[in-house]
């Protein structure tokens, strides 16, 4: 357990946990799963294996437990991803709209396949974002860019150095 | 079009996303007037109201809230469905993003008329800044005293309101999966009944409602059950957000009358001011990408939630989805359909084999490999899922499996020949090429 955190990371783990467990029933403390996961992946930017020892006994369940919540949500890293994660939306009113254009568009300029997870980037087709009206759209590391066009992806791939 | 602004009434004012702007145009007194009236006549007010969900069913909010059983001693909880993810549907984020403290004073609201001193709000992970600004909303609420020990300082009566995040899984929009997910594990439906409102969170009577719906409760206390009963159109009160996208010219999220009707969203000049290029309408998806498909022929329809109900389609979360005359029927049913293959849960047979053999189906007819009985065999799955019409013969735990099989047989009866096509010329007639005849990223 201790090569899993630093010191600092230990006590922001700490005090989040503490402060996410206050938010739900004393008895209830594996309700607290999905936030805890997605604070270990802020720390650690995925979640390793130890991770989900570490969290199961904090939440008191089992490590099997918590693996079946970390693979069964997409955005829970499992295997650690590149520095640049990219969801694209392929949905209808995205497609509509040029997503598919834009998709391959991206695979050229970035060199890499929708799919592959590289050291730099991986790429990704997702589900649909909740940017219908104002397609097509994509994010990066969880940052969302919508009513894209060429120039507006052109400036954004500029700035993931 | 001239309609009464309700829920985007504070959309785009300066700091309004801010308690003190919301304050300024008087914000929270709503919630002060209700903590005046029992529970049970604020319950009453919603009923008269004519609020119905905004989710997707459009179950009458008040009779839902009076399923919670008065003498179960259980804590009650609220939960907030703010996982917007059934495709075509933009709307909950831009109230998160634009007026959170309205549906925080609705909730202090709802929480006092069904007596719960927890609410949950489940947003969907990806809403990285919707979230951000209703964190900042909540905590300044507890600053304020709002939330906290006394609710809007209301003696013995607590709230506690806390944001819990999804991680991606569209299941979790469903009522019952989003309970299991809040209780941190994977997002599988439960059987109902026990219905929410009786057996929810933590075994507790749990009421779940949509952002939109709760947000709806200000302006209800304030202008009045009537006022809003009489907004709308027959059953349904008030008015609500439609999300229009792709071939129009101006795609957005709008403000609607329940008598506007579909044609009038897409032409309309404060709408979608019509197809670009000359195009013609093909499709209309109606109520988010699992709702039937309608034909040019059936949109000149009231986006009120019984009108539908004779097409043997839905209103559901106002997700239109315009389809023009040069796009493929096979092509736009196929990516419907990998979504719901892709996001079945796995739990129920006919739906975890189901959808993804009819995506795989469709991409064979839309590749130009289809066979003859392919069609039959698509509609075959489908019904075993779901038989259409009418909507609600599921044969699975929640309406996911209905959600992928309604499409497929709604699209299949009403363009069939495009389907033959496929079949007999071995190829899509539309071409191959990258869809979007809106993007320039060649
Ligand atoms: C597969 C599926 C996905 C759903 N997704 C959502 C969603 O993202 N947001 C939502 O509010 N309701 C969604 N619903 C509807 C909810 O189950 C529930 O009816 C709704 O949250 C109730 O709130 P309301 O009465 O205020 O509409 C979904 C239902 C199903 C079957």
């Amino acid at each position: 357990m201790s090569d899993l955190f630093t010191a600092d990371e230990r006590a922001r783990f700490d005090a989040g946990l503490s402060e996410l467990l206050s938010h739900y029933p004393a008895d209830r403390k594996r309700a607290a799963m999905l936030p805890v996961l997605r604070l270990v992946q802020s720390l650690k930017g995925w979640i390793p294996p130890e991770a989900m020892k570490l969290v199961a006994e904090k939440l008191e369940t089992t490590p099997e437990r918590v693996q079946e919540v970390a693979t069964f949500y997409v955005m829970f890293h499992t295997q650690k991803p590149g520095k640049y994660v990219i969801d694209v939306c392929t949905n209808l009113s995205c497609s509509l709209r040029g997503a598919e254009g834009m998709l391959a568009y991206l695979e050229r300029r970035l060199g890499t396949k929708a799919g592959t997870n590289g050291d730099k980037y991986f790429l990704r087709e997702t589900e649909c974002l909740a940017s219908c009206g104002t397609a097509p759209c994509l994010q990066v590391n969880e940052d969302h860019h919508e009513n894209l066009d060429k120039a507006k992806l052109d400036k954004l791939l500029e700035t993931l150095t | 079009m001239n309609v009464e602004k309700v829920v985007t009434r504070n959309w785009g004012k300066p700091g309004q996303n801010t308690l003190q702007g919301y304050k300024q145009g008087g914000g929270y007194a709503q919630l002060k007037k209700a903590l005046e009236l029992t529970p049970d006549a604020v319950v009453a007010e919603v009923k008269k109201s004519n609020l119905r969900g905004r989710g997707g069913a459009g179950f009458p909010t008040g009779l839902k809230w009076s399923f919670v059983p008065k003498d179960n001693p259980k804590p009650k909880y609220l939960a907030i469905n703010a996982d917007e993810s059934e495709p075509g549907t933009a709307k909950d984020r831009f109230i998160l993003e634009n007026d959170p403290h309205s549906l925080l004073e609705g909730i202090g609201i709802a929480c006092w008329a069904l007596g719960a001193h927890t609410c949950y709000i489940y947003a969907r992970g990806e809403f990285k800044y919707p979230s951000a600004v209703l964190d900042k909303a909540i905590a300044e609420a507890y600053r304020d005293g709002i939330f906290g020990k006394k609710l809007m300082g209301k003696d013995g009566f607590a709230l506690d309101v806390y944001q819990v995040r999804g991680a991606g899984a569209y299941i979790c929009g469903e009522e019952t999966a989003l309970l299991e997910s809040l209780e941190g594990k994977k997002g599988w439906p439960r059987l109902k009944p026990p219905f929410p409102a009786v057996v929810g969170l933590f075994g507790c009577p749990t009421v779940v409602n949509n952002v939109e719906t709760i947000a709806s409760l200000p302006p209800i206390f304030e202008k009045g059950a009537e006022w809003f009963a009489k907004l709308g159109a027959e059953k349904s009160g008030g008015t609500r957000l439609v999300t229009l996208s792709g071939a129009v010219k101006r795609p957005g999220t709008y403000e609607v009358a329940m008598h506007t009707s579909i044609k009038d969203l897409i032409f309309d000049a404060e709408y979608g001011q019509g197809l670009p290029n000359g195009r013609k309408v093909k499709a209309v998806i109606p109520g988010g990408s699992s709702a039937p498909v309608l034909t040019a022929d059936e949109i000149d329809v009231k986006l009120e939630f019984d009108a539908f109900k004779p097409l043997q389609s839905m209103a559901g979360s106002g997700g239109v989805i315009v389809l023009d005359d040069s796009t493929c029927a096979v092509r736009s049913l196929w990516r419907v359909a990998r979504f719901y293959a892709e996001e079945s849960c796995g739990q129920c047979t006919p739906c975890r084999e189901g959808q993804p053999w009819m995506a795989r189906l469709l991409r064979k007819i839309e590749e130009g490999r289809g066979e003859t009985k392919d069609l039959e065999t698509l509609m075959g799955v489908a019904k075993s899922i779901a038989p259409w019409p009418p909507i609600g013969l599921g044969n699975t735990i929640c309406a996911l499996g209905d959600a992928g099989a309604l499409p497929v047989q709604s699209f299949v009866q009403k363009f069939k020949s495009e389907f033959e096509q496929h079949i007999a010329q071995h190829r899509c007639p539309y071409g191959d090429k990258p869809w979007g005849h809106y993007g320039d990223f060649a």
